[in-house]
């Protein structure tokens, strides 16, 4: 029923590919609600997508 | 007033440079360019001066490219490894070393980027066509699935692969320091 980090990881990046199903958005939600690690890893890839279409 | 082809030929490098990021390697990037410098001209009629030129330009790259993947794709590669990634977890699930914030200020720093580059560059060949092809291409999960030959779900493990080593890279290389 709770995500580990691993598992919430993986739904962060699946997230910036695919649209997320309801209950697989609202379980990522809680964990990162809660998970200050999660929160900053979900920060660092979007820095890293920002970052890749800065480019050139 | 420049000719068109004048025009073009200025465009190489800059073309050379998206196709390398995306290929990686410099023979392969040189040819797409060669390509797409051809269809140019022979398209100028079609550009009509209606849009920006390297915009224009990049538009017919990014087909050459995607041709380029299509045939080495048909080079198989190995199912990927997952054990570097199961490294960054403990047993339950927990992270290891627990990410922090990145202050976003390095994203204003020259140097950042070629941290960044040297990064992309130890990716896996596969793992590198499909987050380039996501994240610097734009594309869909669909089509890259497509172009690769892979399954979806073996297209998000690659993509999760690719951000789980660049961030580690990142981390180690850049924001450690």
């Amino acid at each position: 029923m709770k995500l580990t980090c691993k598992e919430a990881s993986r739904l962060v990046s699946q997230g910036l590919d695919r649209r997320l199903g309801p209950w697989e958005w609202l379980r990522l939600r809680l964990h990162l609600a809660i998970c200050d690690a999660c929160a900053a890893f979900t920060k660092q890839m979007e820095f890293l997508r920002r970052a890749i279409r800065r480019l050139p | 007033m420049k000719s068109f082809a004048a025009r073009v030929e200025e465009e190489r490098p800059y073309l050379i440079r998206y196709a390398s990021l995306q290929l990686r390697d410099r023979h392969a990037a040189e040819d797409c360019v060669q390509e797409t410098l051809v269809a140019a001209l022979a398209g100028e009629a079609s550009f009509g001066g209606r849009s920006n030129l390297r915009t224009w330009l990049t538009g017919i790259l990014k087909h050459k490219i995607v041709d380029a993947i299509r045939r080495m794709a048909r080079d198989p590669e190995p199912v990927p490894d997952v054990a570097e990634l199961e490294a960054l977890f403990d047993e339950t699930g927990h992270w290891r070393e627990a990410p922090d914030a990145w202050p976003d200020n390095s994203l204003e720093q020259k140097q950042f980027f070629s941290v960044l580059e040297e990064c992309l560059a130890r990716l896996p060949a596969k793992t590198a066509q499909a987050f380039m092809m996501r994240e610097h291409m734009g594309y869909e999960t669909d089509e890259i699935c497509k172009e690769l030959a892979v399954t979806p779900t073996h297209c998000w493990v690659l993509l999760y692969r690719a951000r789980m080593a660049l961030k580690e890279c990142l981390q180690t290389n850049w924001f450690q320091k």
